[in-house]
């Protein structure tokens, strides 16, 4: 089997390249492209900004002035001498775990339902889960300050939490909904007739077996979640600042450029830095399970 | 007192009756077989003897016991899928220590017997490899060890082999052989193909279309077949449309479109019964010349096809009239070796007692 696939490889291989390296590009270029233009050159631009002074009325003080005026490490120093923001950064932290977790609860039987259902429904049903994105993401979340609002539930850390699992439940159910419907029905029915009940069935076969669902579905929830401002501006109170809201502020509000640009490099690495944690966790949970996935 | 008795069980699915009014009783330490073509209602069988399929009518006695309503998970009965279906997220140990961890089973026990059942089918080295890492072989043996390790009163094996390719099959057959007498568990096996079910089987239950057409050892079915269907189902046979023209203390004359005919069996069918003379190809004999052949059954004719197999030729001989005998011959046989080739001028014949008449 091994060699069969090694040869088919290499026949696609030079099926590729043996019209020539060109036509590679072709089909590779526009998105390496776009790529550079709109997030690498961007990237950089911010992490350029976040070494310079901030301008008297936003933006940055230009280059001409001087690199003695132009350049400072102003912002870094800012960042790192307020514990502030070492705390929203903590709270936006716990924000999108407390987010991750509602929605791995609250997917998993949905997803469980959907991939258990007669085949002809299934898309249906896959359809019903990512129906609201039909419609404007401000409007629902108007939709849930009427909701909350004769509840005094608004700008409370709940009504944050509530909305921030609305809009990422959807990002959850699929990747789950995947990967539960390619269990073979056959191991359950093994573990059945070795002995185990349907608690055991669930928690020995079938969760160790979807955990690549849940660490795709957490990585699509916990990462948008972390830079949201969105929904904190506009369900929470004013103690609900999360890193989004303090970014898009340092942009918009206090026209200080080179703080919001740091503080985005610091999300990034910590997004990064999280991402690789989980990823490495996820290889060592995935082990044995590639057959299933 | 059997250990598996079913009493007259059916399972229909709609207007299919899957499995019609089944009765056969199981013996402790049995390697007991259910030969048939796909949709003759093995599986279905097989399934509720395990407890994921209730019967409609009928009922199952495990130890003179009811198996009605105990759920799978509460049978001593262990099942090898055909896909195996390990987990694949465990390794080896970890499959094969499922069913005494569900059993709750002490530790150390656990690992005694993962570590016992693991050299009793030669995977020592393989206990902390996953499933992906090994080969159907391999993956093979960890069911059956995942089967066995917790003694089950009965293990069901639903066409085990059948991932195989057909050097490795019967290297499995015969570790099966060894295996179920080693460890003396009662096994219910499943298969469709007969040479396999041949080869392994204690008794061998031939179904068809729901029904159980002869209960019988391997060696009683392959020689005495009752049916029609179990003559044609197992190995290869000839069958000669004939009548019952008399019957002399077990000898009868049968009346054929090729000719009379001598057979031996039954002793009691009456002259004008229908049915049909069943004729083992090996049971043949072929010669160049009618005269050669000093039997009672004799035909000439010439070979109209042949399939040289290396140790045996079937040779398909056309007699007059334009019937059809199919003959197994060895092609090595001390002092007689002799090939033939197509278009020979032959002569076939077989003793009168070689052939069984099939009534129906």
């Amino acid at each position: 089997m091994r060699g069969c696939s090694s040869v088919d490889e290499r026949r696609e291989e030079r099926e590729v390249g043996g019209a020539g390296g060109w036509t590679r590009w072709i089909v590779t270029g526009p998105p390496v492209a776009f790529l550079l233009a709109f997030f690498l050159v961007p990237a950089l631009i911010v992490v350029a900004a976040s070494f310079r002074e901030p301008g008297e009325f936003g933006g940055l003080v230009p280059l001409a002035a001087g690199f003695a005026n132009a350049l400072s490490l102003e912002a870094y120093r800012f960042l790192l001498g307020d514990l502030v923001y070492a705390e929203i950064f903590a709270i936006s932290f716990l924000v999108a775990l407390a987010t991750t977790v509602i929605c791995i609860a609250a997917a998993y039987p949905l997803a469980w339902l959907i991939a258990r259902s007669p085949r002809r429904r299934r898309d249906l049903l896959v359809l019903l889960v990512i129906l609201p994105f039909a419609s404007n993401f401000l409007v629902r979340i108007y939709a849930w300050i009427m909701l909350l609002g004769p509840a005094n539930l608004l700008y409370t850390p709940f009504a944050v939490i509530v909305g921030m699992v609305y809009v990422h439940l959807p990002f959850m159910v699929l990747p789950l909904y995947t990967n539960l419907e390619k269990h073979d029905p056959a191991l359950l029915e093994a573990a059945q007739d070795l002995g185990a009940n349907a608690w055991t069935r669930f928690w020995r076969v079938t969760f160790p077996l979807s955990l690549p669902g849940i660490y795709s579905g957490s990585a699509l929830v916990f990462i948008p979640v972390l830079g949201m401002f969105a929904v904190p501006e506009l369900l929470g109170g004013t103690g609900d600042i999360l890193i989004g809201n303090l970014i898009k502020e340092q942009f918009l509000d206090n026209r200080d450029w080179p703080l919001g640009s740091a503080l985005s490099i610091g999300l990034t690495i910590a997004v990064l830095a999280f991402a690789a944690l989980a990823a490495a966790g996820a290889r060592r949970g995935l082990k044995g399970t590639e057959a299933v996935s | 007192m059997a250990l598996l008795e079913i009493r007259n069980v059916t399972r229909r699915f709609g207007s299919l009756v899957a499995v019609d009014r089944v009765s056969l009783a199981i013996e402790a330490g049995e390697f007991f077989t259910l030969l048939g073509p796909s949709g003759c209602g093995k599986t279905t069988l097989l399934r509720m003897i395990a407890g994921f399929d209730e019967p409609d009518e009928g009922e199952l006695f495990l130890d003179g016991k009811p198996l009605a309503g105990i759920a799978p998970e509460k049978r001593p009965v262990h099942t090898v899928f055909q896909s195996y279906a390990l987990f694949p997220h465990m390794t080896v140990a970890g499959n094969i220590a499922f069913p005494l961890e569900m059993a709750g089973r002490p530790r150390e026990e656990i690992e005694r017997r993962v570590r016992e059942t693991l050299s009793l089918v030669h995977l020592e080295e393989k206990g902390e490899a996953y499933p992906h890492e090994l080969s159907g072989g391999q993956k093979q043996r960890v069911a059956l060890a995942r089967g066995l390790v917790n003694k089950p009163r009965l293990l069901l094996l639903d066409e085990p082999l059948g991932a195989l390719d057909a050097k490795l099959r019967v290297e499995m057959q015969v570790e099966l052989i060894n295996l179920q007498r080693d460890v003396g568990v009662t096994f219910v096996f499943v298969t469709h193909a007969q040479q396999e079910a041949l080869a392994l089987s204690h008794r061998i239950a031939v179904m068809s279309q729901g029904r159980v057409e002869q209960l019988d050892t391997p060696d009683r079915l392959y020689t005495a077949p009752a049916s029609r269907f179990v003559a044609d189902f197992i190995g290869k046979i000839n069958l000669i449309e004939a009548e019952v023209a008399g019957n002399a203390h077990g000898h009868l004359m049968l009346r054929s479109a090729m000719g009379d005919l001598a057979a031996d069996l039954p002793p009691d069918a009456r002259p004008g019964a229908r049915g049909a003379l069943a004729l083992r190809p090996e049971l043949v004999r072929v010669a160049e010349r009618l005269e050669t052949l000093e039997l009672r059954n004799r035909f000439a004719g010439h070979v109209k096809d042949l399939l040289y197999e290396g140790d045996v030729t079937l040779y398909t001989v056309e007699v007059e009239g334009g019937f059809v005998i199919e003959a197994l011959l060895a092609n090595a046989s001390p002092g007689r070796a002799r090939l033939f080739k197509v278009g020979d001028a032959v002569a076939v014949g077989w003793r009168h007692d070689a052939g069984v008449f099939i009534r129906g």
